[in-house]
Parts: structure tokens; C-alpha cells; sequence
């Protein structure tokens, strides 16, 4: 009896704290996109400066990983397909895990440990040092000042490191491509085209938007719920890694699985 | 207790309190807390750590929601109105917290010109003026370029009041002013409450455990006690009272062994809340 209800417990506090994030990020998208008509336009300024740490600062690191990735595709791919003697499916091996997959959830992981983290603290900080309070006896809400700027900067942002990504995998793939298995440059480039569907790209941006609104929310409320005292942001930012890790699974789960069901395959 | 200031009607004192009672989780942290602050007066809370005197404070600025009782000000029902009025309010007080909570990602002037960047449509040259305006009132001249990590532990408080006199409220709350501030720089801090008090007629609520200050800048005084009200009147009336337990906050005597092991042990958590 007690271990059931246990699972009621830790389901319901589950289904309690994605309605938090539902909640949040609602408000916050609401400040973006319904704040212009009533003449409380969103901080355009610092979505941008957001955007310039969130995504351009993120570029190298990004494109050192995917590229890696991308290599370490071809070479898994290229052991089995040896076998079949189908050396020119590697291009399509490549371009379909990155695109559909690899370079959504990679983006997602790479942005989660720089910028979710990032927001949690930032957010944390200001929790314990009552700058979050002084905005409420402002009467500026916090939401709005802090939390809005992210998300537009992130959801903006995602899609495009996304796009980035996939570029960085494929050349990737494509440097086994040339080196190791007959493909000229052109004629990888040209296969991986080939092989790609408009679909398999839109899915995966997509899904990195919803990541990017996932990131934002779960570092912003565990930033916004930060206890006092200092060991408390370092808990917050803890936190929001984890549990965005797992969220951007179940939510690239989800996306696939509707993605899967709905398409003709 | 003041009998003519409780049985004011809310609607001609700046703030009134009635029956307020404050709850974190199970524990009630405020009593049952009733007072007035007239417009113009300057009021201290005294207390020691762990009173409720910050609890009140943040109660009084809507940070915390009462779990039962009213906090009127200017007239209102804090717990009845629309986010709408609560915002008019919250643009006619101020609040100065006790770090002072500047921005730190924010120039000293960015944060004192930010109240007016969000809620007035003045042009930028107009809020230039009224932030080095409001920088001057505060003795921080100059400093409008300046980061707030720049800025030394008294200057970051005064920055905060200029941030907080920014749309020049009608009612000013300050947390601890003179907390973690050397003798003189307190002193400064006590200065400009006056200064304050005296050209702006406003009303001031203080929350502090320094005596010193409180006996300079209050008209009258409140003394909070495990969240109950021990005493509330003028210096004079605080400092002929014969209650054992403002005589023993005024003079301050240590407190007494503890007697009871209950008492130990709530004294224990209680400390343990207020720093965790």
C-alpha cells in the first residue's frame, strides 16, 4: 500500500511541476506575443543579448561536438554497411540521424549545459539577493523582465543551432566520406541531399523549438524557486540540468512518436 | 497601544494593519498584528532576530500573503483589489532592501532609471535628469556609470533609495538600513531618512534592531516579539514604559537562561528558519 502510494505521490508532484512549467512558459510567451498589442512590448534588447550568449557563443562548441558526431556516425555506420557492401548509404546514414534526431537533442544538450544552467543561477541569484522582490515592489513583473527576454531568445535561437548542427554532422560524416570510402566531396554532398526529405529536417526543428521553450522553462523555475542562501542556486542549477536532460527526452519522445504515427513513412 | 491611532479608519491612514497573521507552511510566524502609520509619519519596527519584523515588513509590501487579516493601504484592501491597482500602489511605494538588491547586470543609473524606463513614457533625456536628480538626493553624484559591484557596502544602500525614490512614492519602506554598515556610514544613512522625512513629508516605515537609529529618525516605534506586538508608541512613551520585555530590548540585557527545554527548542528552530 505504502509503495503505491509512493508512485501516486511522485506522479502527481511529476504532473504538478510540468503544469508549473506549462504555466510559466505560458506567461511568459503571452508577455512576448501579446504584450505588443497592449502596449508592454517584450525587452527586445536583452531577447537579443540573450540570443547573442544562448546561441552565437554556443557556435564553436556546438560545431566541435557535431562534427565529432558526425564522424562517429559514419565510422558506426560504415562497420555494418561494409558488410552489406552499401558504402554509399553512409551519406544517408549520416543525414537522416542528424537531421531527424542527433543534431536537435546534441544542440539541446550543449545549450542545457551552457544556458539552462546558466538562467537557473542568473535566476537563483537574484532569488536570494531579493533583486527578484525588488522587481515585484516595482510592480515589474519578473516574468515579463527576466524570464520572457529567454524564451524568445531560445526559441529563436534552437532552430537555428539546430540547422548549424546538422551542417557540422554532415561535414562530418562527410571527411570519413572522402577519406575512407570512395565518395568525392561533391558527390557526399550531393548523395546526403538526395537522401533527405524536407519532412526530416522541419521534424527535427520542430522538436528543437520545444526543446528550447523546455530549457528555458525548467532553468527559469528552478531558478525562480530557489530557497535562501547560496548552496540553494547551486541545488537550482543541479536541478535544472537533470531535470532538463530528462524533459528533452520525453519530449524528443513524444514529438517522434507523433511524428512516426502521422507520417508516410 | 496607541488608542487613537487603532481606531482610525483605514481610509485616512497611509497603512493599517488589522488582526494580520502570517504563516510559513505550519508555523505562524505574526499573531495577530494590528496598527496604524498615519500619512507623513516616520514608524520603526523594532525587534530582535527571528520577531516576524522582516515577515511584517515583506507582508506590508505584498511579498508575503497574510493568511488571515487586512493590510490597508491608502485606503485599500491589499488582499482585495485588482493586479491592476496593486500595481498603482506598488508604483507609489518604494522598498530599500537590506542588500539592496541593485541589478547587477545594470549600471547604478540604468537601475534608479528603471521604475521610469517601465512605468512612465518620459524620453530618455527627461529620465537622464530625474535619475542624476535622484542620485544627487542620495549623495551618489557621479555615479550613474559606475556597476553596483563597484560600489561600497553604504553606496549600494544609497543607490537602492534613489532606486526606490525613483517615482517619487508616497510611502517608503526601508529593511535593516543600517545593517552591515560602519558607525558613520549608518549615521549617513540615518541623515538622509530625515532629510527624507522632512522635505518630502513621506511616510517612512523602518525595520531595524539598531536602537540608535530608531530613537533618531521614528515618531513613534513598535516593538515585535515572537510575532506579537510588545509595545507601540513615541520615543518617550517607549522609554518610560516599565514592560519587562522593552525594558529589556531598550537596555538591552541579554536574555535570561533558557528556561524550558521547549523554549530552547524553539528558539533553535527558530534561528534555524531565519538563516537557512
Amino acid at each position: 500500500m505504502e509503495f503505491f502510494s509512493q508512485i501516486g505521490a511522485g506522479v502527481t508532484n511529476g504532473l504538478a511541476y510540468i503544469g508549473s512549467l506549462a504555466s510559466l512558459g505560458g506567461r511568459a510567451l503571452y508577455y512576448g506575443f501579446a504584450g505588443p498589442f497592449q502596449g508592454k512590448p517584450p525587452r527586445l534588447g536583452s531577447a537579443t543579448s540573450q540570443a547573442m550568449e544562448v546561441g552565437v557563443r554556443a557556435l564553436p562548441i556546438l560545431s566541435l561536438i557535431t562534427f565529432f558526431i558526425g564522424l562517429i556516425l559514419a565510422l558506426q555506420s560504415a562497420n555494418e554497411l561494409a558488410k552489406l557492401g552499401a558504402m554509399n548509404l553512409v551519406a544517408k546514414a549520416v543525414a537522416l540521424s542528424m537531421t531527424r534526431e542527433l543534431g536537435p537533442l546534441i544542440t539541446a544538450i550543449v545549450v542545457i549545459g551552457r544556458s539552462g544552467s546558466a538562467f537557473a543561477a542568473e535566476i537563483g541569484t537574484m532569488k536570494i539577493t531579493e533583486e527578484i522582490d525588488a522587481l515585484e515592489t516595482m510592480a515589474i513583473s519578473p516574468i515579463h523582465f527576466l524570464v520572457t527576454p529567454k524564451f524568445l531568445a531560445m526559441i529563436v535561437m534552437l532552430p537555428c543551432l539546430t540547422i548549424w548542427a546538422n551542417t557540422m554532422g554532415i561535414l562530418g560524416g562527410a571527411l570519413f566520406g572522402v577519406t575512407q570510402a570512395d565518395f568525392t566531396f561533391g558527390r557526399y554532398i550531393q548523395t546526403t541531399i538526395e537522401s533527405l526529405y524536407l519532412r526530416d529536417i522541419t521534424s527535427g526543428l520542430i522538436k528543437s523549438v520545444m526543446f528550447g521553450a523546455t530549457i528555458t522553462a525548467v532553468g527559469c523555475l528552478e531558478g525562480l524557486s530557489t530557497g535562501t542562501g547560496a548552496e540553494q542556486v547551486g541545488r537550482s542549477t543541479t536541478r535544472a540540468v537533470v531535470m532538463s536532460i530528462l524533459l528533452v527526452v520525453v519530449v524528443d519522445l513524444v514529438f517522434t512518436g507523433v511524428f512516426f504515427f502521422t507520417g508516410n513513412r | 497601544m496607541d488608542k487613537e491611532n487603532a481606531n482610525a479608519s483605514p481610509s485616512t491612514a497611509a497603512i493599517s494593519v488589522r488582526d494580520l497573521r502570517v504563516s510559513y507552511g505550519e508555523r505562524e510566524i505574526l499573531h495577530g498584528i494590528n496598527f496604524d502609520v498615519t500619512r507623513g509619519e516616520t514608524l520603526v519596527i523594532l525587534g530582535g532576530s527571528g520577531s516576524g519584523k522582516s515577515t511584517l515588513l515583506r507582508t506590508l509590501v505584498g511579498l508575503e500573503k497574510p493568511t488571515s487579516g487586512q493590510v490597508w493601504i491608502q485606503g485599500k484592501n491589499m488582499a482585495a483589489i485588482s493586479e491592476a491597482e496593486l500595481h498603482e500602489i506598488r508604483k507609489k511605494t518604494g522598498m530599500s532592501f537590506q542588500g539592496g538588491a541593485l541589478f547587477g547586470s545594470m549600471t547604478v543609473g540604468e537601475n534608479v532609471a528603471l521604475p521610469l524606463r517601465e512605468h512612465t513614457q518620459l524620453e530618455d533625456s527627461t529620465i537622464g535628469i530625474m535619475l542624476r536628480l535622484k542620485l544627487e538626493q542620495v549623495g551618489l553624484a557621479g555615479f550613474e556609470y559606475h556597476m553596483p559591484s563597484q560600489l561600497s557596502g553604504g553606496m549600494k544602500k544609497r543607490a537602492a533609495v534613489a532606486r526606490a525614490l525613483a517615482m517619487d512614492p508616497e510611502i517608503l519602506f526601508f529593511d535593516e538600513p543600517s545593517a552591515g554598515l560602519d558607525p558613520i556610514i549608518a549615521a549617513g544613512i540615518d541623515q538622509l531618512i530625515l532629510v527624507l522625512k522632512k522635505a518630502f513629508r513621506m511616510t517612512i516605515i523602518v525595520v531595524t534592531h539598531e536602537l540608535a537609529s530608531a530613537y533618531l529618525i521614528a515618531d513613534r516605534m513598535v516593538l515585535i516579539d515572537k510575532g506579537n506586538i510588545v509595545a507601540i508608541g513615541t520615543i518617550e512613551e517607549m522609554r518610560s514604559s516599565v514592560q519587562p520585555r522593552v525594558r529589556q530590548f531598550l537596555d538591552r540585557v541579554p536574555e535570561p537562561d533558557i528556561e524550558g527545554e521547549l523554549d530552547y527548542l524553539q528558539t533553535l528552530t527558530e534561528e534555524y528558519r531565519w538563516h537557512r
